[in-house]
């Protein structure tokens, strides 16, 4: 079976993930994006693993999962830390932090 | 024997034991004294004066017992060492502090103490309202101590700490009454100039280090004669120039004329006893080096020559009786230094002659300062005058010191200068006749001042009481006179030249071109034309209680000290100036320009770049992803 279609595919899910960070305001979408450029990411290591007969790319993969499960539960926490104070999910809202 | 003329002796001293031993108390004396005068506080303010005397007699006593002693030893026998402990060692280089006494030593303990104490007796007396006397003792005794050990020390490293020591001590002793500007910018000018010297004799001794491995006089007057010609010149003109700092020799005496400032005691000290002639001893104790250099030797005698008209000149048209001495001082040391630039034949002269200048010159500045002292401190002999009734004993010891100053027969004095004419003319006819005519200068000058004086209209302030001193000031007076009337005896049977002959080496014999009893005549008789012309030029006419105006150009010349202050300020001290400032300058805008424009600018980009820093987390991502491109696209070609 051609890899061919599975990298296509976790290009086109890459692609509509990092165009979501960075056009979407809302914290909870832009996450969601996130997810999805991290599970494009694990399709194409996966794809990988499988065309070349190794385990790397699986175990990789299990890594990210993991990495990713953390960074939802701080993430999550922030986010909600964020709408209790103001109010809103926005990014924008949240830009103090600057020059 | 004889030892020919290129062969110095060499230093070989015998380890001290007996009353050698006592050696370092000499130096630790006036030391201590001065340690517990400056440390003690005012509780000392009574009899802290007392201390002071008392260890600079107590340091003349031993230096006695140690002289009687070396008179009892056999004359090969007379140079002992005392080591004390090793200063500091680099490497295979070694510096030790020890003592050495010998011939030329002993005299001068004997001259420094002596006359030192004197000088201690006297001040009791003229500083007795001063409310800082306890340190001027303390100052006095540090002098004294420095001094000490500067003719005591072993090696050149010795000598240049007592060397410094005299230093800071005169520093301290001209600004002592640093309330007045001039005596505060005298001292420094004092210690600035002295500076210049230092740096001769701190090169000199790195010199021996490198030529000799070490700067101990037994290793260097041993190695001395196998040492290359140009090592020993460089070596000699470097000794020659710290002389010239110590020892107010042209081209470097400008300090002497200002240190009259201090308190006249101080000059006396300076002018007799220690300081000036710390350079003359340096020259006649490197002989070994002197001896062996002839080109340094011409150098020194050419100071010499030049000093002593230079000074003699400033002497005949100074109306501040000090500064007509401090002229008179410069005129004798350079004597001196012409003697020691004359080798083997003149360095006995040369110690000879710094003895009898000793005591005459300290004489006549205590005198001077007596005559002050009844003058409500009025240095200007313009305003003296007929003084000889009102203070009599004052009178009649300047008048011996004056007697042995201008050489008249039979005082010390004639005994010294007589014998470097003599000397200087068997040479070198032109040098000797330069000494000739100097002594007919100092005729003129010292008559002068005796006339101005002591003699011709009075001419006070009517509400000035000139009086006679007390007897603590008029005895070391009295003193002093009887040893410039009598130090001529040390010439007795060539005496000294026979007990320093070991030190410095026999002189060939060898004969005057015209015999020694008409060189005395005529040093006589060019004496009494300068005395005769004092006379016919102050003593026969009314003298002026303001200085005239309308003077020749000469006149004018010596009276700014032969424009040697004028030569300094505008070939030294204006040039440096402005270059600091130009230095200044330039660091101001140049390097702290460049530094601070690095600065500048830094932060101007940093305010730049600052803007990135938009807070949006979009713009962040997006910067993330364009990395994130560039280093993929940057694979792709790397790897295509």
């Amino acid at each position: 079976m051609s890899a061919t279609p599975f990298i296509v595919l976790s290009a086109i899910l890459f692609s509509i993930g990092s165009i979501g960070v960075l056009v979407r305001r809302n914290a909870i979408v832009m996450f969601m994006c996130v997810e999805l450029m991290l599970n494009a990411s694990n399709l194409a290591l996966i794809t990988f693993s499988r065309s070349s007969g190794t385990l790397d790319g699986q175990i990789a993969a299990f890594f990210v999962m993991v990495v990713a499960a953390a960074e939802v539960v701080v993430g999550l926490a922030i986010i909600m830390t964020i709408f209790r104070t103001r109010r809103s999910a926005s990014v924008d809202d949240a830009s103090l932090l600057k020059y | 024997m004889l030892v020919p003329m290129s062969a110095a002796p060499v230093v070989d001293p015998t380890s001290a034991h007996g009353a050698f031993t006592l050696l370092w108390l000499v130096i630790a004396l006036p030391a201590l004294g001065a340690v517990v005068l400056l440390l003690g506080g005012r509780r000392l303010d009574k009899f802290g004066h007392l201390i002071g005397t008392a260890m600079a007699v107590l340091s003349f006593v031993v230096s006695l017992i140690l002289f009687i002693t070396l008179l009892g030893r056999d004359s090969a026998d007379r140079s002992v060492s005392q080591h004390l402990w090793t200063w500091f060692s680099a490497g295979h280089y070694k510096v030790e502090i020890s003592l050495l006494y010998d011939q030329l030593s002993a005299l001068f303990l004997l001259l420094i103490t002596g006359v030192g104490s004197l000088i201690h007796v006297y001040s009791i007396g003229y500083m007795e309202h001063d409310e800082r006397r306890r340190r001027f003792f303390g100052y006095l005794n540090l002098f004294v101590a420095a001094m000490l050990t500067l003719v005591l020390a072993g090696d050149y490293v010795g000598v240049f700490l007592g060397w410094e020591g005299v230093g800071l001590a005169s520093y301290l002793l001209i600004g002592f009454w640093q309330h007045k500007t001039s005596a505060a910018v005298a001292a420094k000018k004092a210690f600035i100039v002295n500076r210049v010297g230092d740096i001769g004799l701190s090169l000199g001794a790195g010199l021996m280090f490198v030529t000799f491995g070490s700067t101990a006089f037994t290793v260097v007057s041993a190695n001395a004669p196998h040492a290359s010609k140009a090592a020993l010149t460089a070596i000699g003109l470097l000794l020659l120039l710290a002389a010239c700092g110590k020892s107010a020799q042209f081209p470097l005496q400008s300090w002497l004329l200002d240190a009259m400032e201090g308190p006249t005691p101080v000059s006396a000290l300076i002018h007799a006893a220690t300081m000036v002639t710390a350079g003359v001893y340096l020259i006649v104790r490197s002989n070994f080096i002197f001896t062996n250099a002839p080109d340094a030797r011409t150098g020194v005698v050419i100071i010499g020559c030049i000093t002593l008209m230079w000074g003699a000149i400033i002497g005949c048209a100074k109306d501040d009786i000090k500064k007509t001495l401090a002229g008179s001082t410069m005129s004798q040391i350079g004597y001196m230094i012409l003697a020691s630039g004359l080798g083997v034949v003149g360095y006995a002269f040369a110690i000879f002659h710094l003895l009898t200048h000793g005591f005459f010159k300290a004489n006549m500045f205590l005198g001077a300062g007596s005559v002050m002292h009844g003058m409500d401190d009025d240095v200007d002999m313009r305003h003296y005058g007929a003084l000889r009734k009102a203070m009599p004993i004052t009178f009649a010891t300047f008048a011996m010191g004056y007697l042995a100053i201008i050489g008249f027969p039979g005082f010390s004095g004639f005994w010294s200068k007589d014998k470097i004419i003599e000397t200087a003319l068997t040479e070198n006819w032109v040098v000797g006749l330069c000494a000739l005519l100097g002594a007919g200068i100092t005729g003129f000058y010292m008559t002068r001042l005796m006339l101005m004086t002591y003699f011709t209209n009075k001419r006070w302030e009517k509400d000035v009481h000139p009086h006679e001193s007390p007897k603590v000031m008029t005895y070391p007076l009295i003193a002093l006179a009887a040893l410039s009337v009598l130090g001529g005896v040390l010439l007795a049977g060539n005496w000294i030249v026979d007990w320093l002959s070991p030190v410095v080496g026999v002189p060939h014999e060898s004969s005057p071109p015209i015999p020694s009893l008409a060189i005395s005549a005529l040093a006589v008789l060019v004496v009494a034309v300068g005395v005769a012309t004092a006379w016919l030029l102050v003593g026969a006419q009314e003298v002026p209680r303001v200085a005239p105006e309308k003077v020749s150009v000469f006149t004018r010349a010596a009276r700014a000290d032969l424009y040697g202050d004028a030569f300094n300020e505008e070939i030294l001290m204006r040039p440096g100036d402005r270059l600091i400032r130009d230095l200044d300058t330039f660091d101001r805008t140049a390097v702290d320009g460049f530094v601070n424009g690095i600065a500048t600018s830094l932060t101007a980009i940093a305010n730049r770049l600052r803007l990135a820093q938009t807070g949006y987390v979009r713009t962040y991502a997006l910067s993330m992803l364009g990395g994130a491109a560039i280093v993929v696209l940057a694979l792709l070609v790397v790897n295509l």
